[in-house]
């Protein structure tokens, strides 16, 4: 097993660069914001970052009550309760083990329960496939979870300490859910810059439950019965939260800049060779990788093209990502997921862009959807250059069909 | 003892000497909804008041959610929260572990709080089995898991169970023109179960609400024992057993006089019979036949002499031939099945 390459000093004042996986990194956020209550149980791609964190407290880094779980369900419903008890907690999964924990999952937003979990997005069975595909953090999107994609190492490290922020923050509690695709982010090395704990002591506050705190100078009762008299309003709740969510969000990364000196612009979505772009593609997750490379050789072609990078997929940055879109030719949305009978057909992200640009956008540009790299099948630079091209065919005029498969086997 | 099981002191909550000595604060009051007559109730009333207030409850959906806990109208005087219906494992091992670890920080006061989680059978013998069992090898955290067993889903409408008796009339289970009896499967041995298969439970308990001092005893030695602890406790059930709602108690004592529900408790290995489960192990009481407890339930109104007397062997199979009479089914000797 891999230990982690370069051990946090906690004393040393700056940054320290290390070579770390993407799961490594986020084990390294979560001894960083010493979580209290991890929970793990196998499943690959995710479950690398439960081994970096049974490695921290065996080698006494990283203080915290971890437990080996039965089961996903399991896994999830202990942090949940460790999180009403006011414990900061982490947890994760992959696949069909996220939808194992299904029931779990859903049951934690409406608690008002800030877990934040690590998704290592695998194809769901059957057939078998340990690649990646979207599919299983996306089964969460209508629940009240914060959901976003990262696309390196160092992205994931960050955004595990802003999920922890902005989860716990009294105005949203809401549990958020960071998706590193499998084996592309999960187990590929990169260059990490590592914060120093004075720094995220800084920017991460303690987890205050306060007057929701399960314990026995508390006398409450969590959850009772409420039936058709109060479900509604406490569904309001939860919507309420996610019209706070885009402004919570915005202050942190404000904040996280301020304290760790890092950039990431636009917290909702990443722009790239888009000032003059004519079309752009937009996807989630490490198909960032190809697609800027191809987008590079095209441009050398003259090719006028840009990619969007989704990151926040909960909240939906739906009217800021419509401005941003509507003034391109046409757009290429790039699925690494399915919805199968979907309006169009198309995948989940391609559906909810187009509903954004519906009502947020001044034009009417074609949103194509692309359905590509299931499985853990490779995004290749080829592939974007078909969607792209296609995409360019799309803002001549000449129709399109709306949901294409690409780089699948004749 | 190995340096790495890391034990926390636990509450010391001494047996009640009698009735008479048993505290008047209640931490179950007023407010649930359940039937006249609800054992399960009882149960609930009788444990918060054996916990004291130093304690958190988690409760799985069931009777004792639903019927139990309506908002704005809790019963409870200590803090509640309900858990999902096969969660009382994860729930008590989660509450547990996260005061653990805010206490060794100094994020919250160092202290023993009772930590409990109920579930209902269906909760614990069917959905919950994997979790409780997997909370039952934990040494290190101090919790109590409570089955309440009224024999049924009784809150959906009364459905077979893990626990549901042999041949019981429920909605899954309606006897009809071809079938007379469409459940016959036995009860699972909760309590047992827990014992032989997780060493590092150091107590468990049967107990009855028929019987309240000892049910309170029983969670007060296992809330203090230190570890995961659990007690299987038989709720008779007016809704879902179909009797008159006088006859609880007396239903609750006919199923340890027949012999078919052993009061006893495990503490440390040490297995310790009660009353008449006792006196029917040493040969001192004479178990009444199962006919004068089946009888008195609509639910076994279907029966025919046939029905009752193989209820009647299986009961009597438990104490003539089991290893331990009444509690575990090894048995001296490989013999062949009579044919039935």
């Amino acid at each position: 097993m891999a230990t982690i390459a370069l051990p946090v000093e906690e004393k040393k004042k700056y940054e320290q660069e290390a070579l770390i996986t993407g799961a490594e990194a986020i084990a390294v956020a979560c001894k960083l914001a010493n979580v209290d209550v991890v929970t793990a149980y196998p499943i690959r791609p995710y479950d690398t970052v439960m081994q970096y964190i049974s490695q921290l407290k065996a080698d006494g880094e990283m203080d915290c009550e971890y437990i080996v779980a039965e089961g996903e369900h399991s896994q999830f419903e202990i942090v949940k309760h460790a999180s009403v008890c006011g414990a900061r907690v982490f947890c994760g999964s992959s696949g069909v083990g996220w939808m194992y924990a299904m029931e779990a999952l859903t049951v934690t937003p409406a608690l008002r329960v800030p877990m934040v979990a690590m998704v290592g997005n695998r194809a769901l069975d059957d057939p078998g496939a340990f690649g990646v595909e979207h599919n299983d953090a996306l089964a969460v999107r209508d629940l009240g979870w914060l959901l976003n994609w990262v696309d390196s190492a160092q992205e994931a490290l960050d955004t595990a300490l802003i999920a922890y922020r902005v989860a716990e923050d009294p105005r949203m509690f809401v549990p958020c859910a960071i998706s590193c695709d499998g084996a592309f982010l999960t187990h590929s090395q990169a260059l990490v810059n590592i914060p120093t704990q004075e720094q995220v002591k800084q920017f991460l506050p303690p987890y205050k439950r306060g007057d929701l705190l399960l314990h026995p100078d508390n006398v409450i009762s969590v959850a009772p019965q409420v039936n058709e008299d109060w479900v509604m309003e406490v569904r309001r709740q939860n919507y309420e939260v996610t019209e706070r969510a885009c402004g919570v969000i915005r202050e942190v990364y404000a904040d996280f800049e301020r304290i760790f000196g890092r950039k990431y612009g636009n917290p909702f979505f990443e722009e790239y060779m888009t000032e003059d772009a004519e079309v752009v593609l937009l996807g989630m997750g490490t198909l960032s990788t190809p697609t800027r490379v191809a987008i590079r050789k095209m441009r050398e072609q003259g090719k006028k093209v840009g990619f969007v990078r989704l990151r926040w997929f909960r909240p939906f940055a739906g009217v800021e990502l419509a401005k941003c879109l509507e003034r391109f030719k046409a757009i290429g949305v790039i699925d690494r997921d399915f919805s199968f009978g979907s309006p169009n057909l198309s995948g989940v992200v391609a559906t909810e862009v187009r509903s954004a640009m519906y009502t947020g956008a001044a034009t009417r540009p074609p949103v194509l959807g692309f359905i590509c790299g299931l499985g853990g099948r490779e995004v290749l630079v080829q592939d974007v250059e078909h969607m792209t091209d296609i995409t360019f065919e799309a803002a001549k005029g000449k129709a399109q069909p709306l949901t294409q498969w690409i780089g699948l086997r004749g | 003892m190995s340096t790495f099981v890391e034990e926390k002191p636990t509450q010391k909550l001494e047996s009640f000497k009698g009735v008479k000595k048993v505290p008047h604060e209640e931490y179950y009051t007023s407010g649930h909804r359940t039937c006249q007559g609800c054992e399960s109730a009882q149960i609930m009333k009788l444990m918060a008041k054996a916990a004291g207030p130093r304690t958190i409850v988690l409760g799985s959906t069931g009777c004792m959610y639903v019927a139990n806990t309506s908002y704005y109208a809790t019963p409870w005087g200590v803090p509640w929260m309900h858990t999902q219906l096969g969660s009382s494992g994860s729930a008590a091992l989660g509450a547990a572990a996260a005061f653990r670890a805010q206490m060794r920080k100094g994020a919250m006061k160092d202290e023993p709080i009772n930590v409990i989680a109920f579930c209902g059978d269906g909760g614990g013998a069917d959905m919950g089995l994997g979790a409780i069992s997997a909370t039952m090898t934990h040494p290190d955290y101090n919790l109590l898991i409570l089955m309440y067993d009224n024999e049924s889903y009784a809150n959906t409408d009364i459905q077979i169970s893990g626990t549901s008796p042999y041949g019981v009339n429920t909605s899954f289970s309606t006897p009809g023109k071809v079938k007379r009896i469409m459940h016959h499967r036995w009860k699972k041995n909760m309590a047992p179960l827990m014992l032989v298969g997780h060493p590092t439970c150091k107590y468990v308990g049967a107990i009855s609400t028929s019987y309240p001092l000892q049910a309170m005893n029983s969670v007060r030695k296992a809330l203090s024992i230190g570890g995961p602890t659990f007690i299987h406790c038989l709720n008779p059930c007016p809704k879902g057993w179909d009797f008159d709602p006088v006859l609880s108690f007396e239903l609750g004592e006919l199923a340890v006089n027949t012999g078919i529900w052993p009061l006893y408790e495990v503490e440390n290995g040490v297995l310790k019979l009660y009353g008449k489960t006792e006196k029917i192990a040493n040969g001192q009481f004479k178990r009444l036949p199962v006919r004068d407890y089946l009888l008195k339930q609509g639910r076994f109104a279907h029966f025919i002499d046939e029905d009752i007397e193989y209820f009647q062997s299986k009961i009597d199979e438990m104490w003539n031939k089991w290893l331990v009479p009444g509690i575990i089914p090894l048995r001296r000797e490989i013999e062949a099945d009579e044919p039935r």
